[in-house]
């Protein structure tokens, strides 16, 4: 295995309310991800694996711990930790191709070097012959691949994913993993990816981290062995159902403990 | 760890009696003429609007045709609008309008180049907010028209006087709306530009304002509306041009008919100003689904 590219140290997150009661949400959390690796963060909902998408992001700050990459401290956000968000982040008044040309132009980019890094990835999402269009003209799933396009075009160092395809229906969901998935089988960009479907969890990753409830930590790594370039049908094949099997009962337990409150 | 021979269940304690049986429903017949919501065609809509003006036409016809009315108080609507050609012919009113129009423009795009990059500073960033917003809401509440005999003695009665009444009643609220929209800019926007490398200049100047700029637009077509009402207060009083001094002189002169025939011109600018102002904003943002 290669050297970490990022470290998250300690990270521990309280939130605190309008009358200063104080609700943890996050544990102390420690965590290595490797270059390259694919991780899906699987929890139950509000166990806080967002908030630890939302740290490593820079957009939130931790209580207390740090997180590294690459040998240098995250203070906020920046280019090189490209997000793709659940709800549709587009920018209505730009075009496709202007969407995925923001963070070229913010770093200052020349036009021709834009369209050229804009068409590689336009093409690679599936998205020739929509350039021009504007986000309201295209459907969910393809709004998604253009922002998975448009944090890609940046080239950042690991790609931060919190749940881009919640609000899909089930088929898009299904065609946007394997798209993801042939995405990063050509390009082994290192992905950090929340969600709380178990099936897509283990589908795309090479290494599944369980969350707990609420107050969250990682609570148990699973690591996925199956060979690449994978397809739809090892969804159900008996190897990838004993790993469901296995996730579904970790998950099931911490599920049955947010509901006792 | 729970391995698969003893699965984490949970099920409902044991099952409670059932709940008494519901009455069955009644059938319930909708009249379909009075169907909540239902949109309704556009040639009926245009229809039945129509029929609106000549119903309140032919009620102002009948009552001053018939002599109910006297036409001391109430000019008859083929008088009001001999009166207005009249006035067109005989009284230049058409400069009179121009007059009016200057003004208002004036003052409201006085207002708006400085109110607007105003509330969109404070919109965006909060300690510009905390300091302006307190003073601007309550000047807000001040109302423009009494500012009238104020300003007449500061500015005279020129057309600076004029103008500033139309500032004063346009600035304040443009800088506070222009501030709620912009605060209300869309997290998720903001947040996916930082992660895609913007500065906090950047996330104002490409994704606060574009992402504002419609709401904006409407809202700028809301104030102009407003600021029809004060020009005519700013005329009624110390003015010796414009649509609402001709109303002032007409009095004089008891002539319904023109203070009639005046009311309805400034009803007529201010809805194709409007109406300029909506296809201008359509046309300008074409991507944005709220229109």
């Amino acid at each position: 295995m290669s050297k970490p590219t990022l470290s998250i140290r300690q990270v521990e997150r309280t939130f605190t309310g309008p009358k200063g009661e104080k609700t943890q949400a996050l544990l102390p959390v420690d965590y290595q991800v490797d270059e390259n690796d694919f991780i899906t963060i699987l929890g139950p909902s509000g166990c806080g694996k967002s908030t630890l998408l939302r740290i490593v992001a820079g957009l939130d700050q931790p209580t207390r711990g740090e997180v590294w990459l690459d040998g240098e401290r995250v203070e906020g956000p920046g280019a090189d930790r490209g997000m793709v968000f659940q709800s549709y982040t587009l920018f209505p008044w730009l075009s496709v191709q202007q969407n995925i040309c923001f963070g070229l132009e913010e770093r200052g980019v020349g036009k021709a070097a834009q369209k050229e890094r804009s068409d590689y990835f336009i093409h690679k999402v599936g998205l020739r012959g929509f350039e021009h269009h504007f986000p309201r003209q295209l459907s969910g799933g393809m709004q998604q691949r253009t922002a998975i396009a448009r944090a890609l075009a940046n080239d950042p160092k690991v790609l931060l994913m919190d749940e881009p395809f919640g609000a899909l229906d089930n088929q898009t969901r299904v065609m946007m993993q394997e798209l993801l998935l042939s995405i990063w089988e050509s390009s082994r960009k290192t992905v950090l990816f929340v969600t709380h479907d178990i099936d897509e969890a283990i589908f795309m990753a090479n290494k599944v981290a369980i969350f707990s409830a609420r107050p969250g930590r990682i609570k148990r790594e699973v690591a996925v062995d199956f060979a690449h370039p994978r397809d739809y049908r090892i969804k159900t094949s008996p190897e990838f159902m004993a790993v469901k099997a296995r996730v579904t009962e970790e998950i099931r337990v911490e599920t049955l403990q947010t509901q006792e409150h | 760890m729970q391995d698969s021979s003893s699965p984490v269940t949970r099920r409902p304690e044991t099952a409670q009696r059932e709940p008494a049986p519901l009455p069955s429903s009644k059938k319930v017949s909708h009249n379909p003429m009075m169907v909540p919501l239902r949109p309704v065609a556009a040639r009926q809509r245009g229809f039945l609007g129509f029929c609106f003006f000549v119903l309140f036409f032919g009620a102002w016809a009948a009552v001053t045709f018939t002599g109910v009315v006297s036409p001391t108080f109430l000019a008859s609507p083929a008088s009001m609008l001999e009166e207005g050609w009249l006035l067109f012919t005989e009284f230049n009113f058409a400069g009179d309008i121009g007059m009016t129009v200057m003004r208002v423009l004036g003052g409201f795009v006085l207002a708006s180049i400085i109110a607007v990059p105003l509330g969109i500073l404070m919109g965006s960033y909060k300690l510009i907010e905390a300091f302006f917003e307190p003073f601007v809401s309550f000047c807000r509440y001040l109302p423009a028209s009494a500012f009238v005999p104020l300003l007449i003695l500061w500015a005279g009665i020129g057309e600076m006087q004029k103008i500033l009444v139309i500032f004063i009643g346009s600035f304040f609220q443009i800088t506070l709306m222009v501030a709620v929209t912009v605060g209300a800019a869309r997290r998720d926007w903001v947040e996916a530009a930082y992660t895609l490398g913007a500065t906090n200049r950047s996330v104002v100047r490409r994704v606060i304002i574009p992402g504002a700029a419609p709401e904006i637009a409407e809202l700028l077509r809301l104030v102009l509306g407003w600021a029809w009402t004060y020009v005519i207060v700013a005329e009624l009083i110390g003015s010796s041009s414009g649509i609402g001094h001709m109303i002032v002189d007409s009095q004089a002169m008891l002539n319904t008919g023109q203070m009639i025939f005046g009311i309805i011109v400034i009803g007529c600018i201010g809805l194709l100003s409007d109406f300029l102002f909506k296809a201008v904003n359509r046309r300008l943002f074409a991507w944005s689904a709220f229109k």
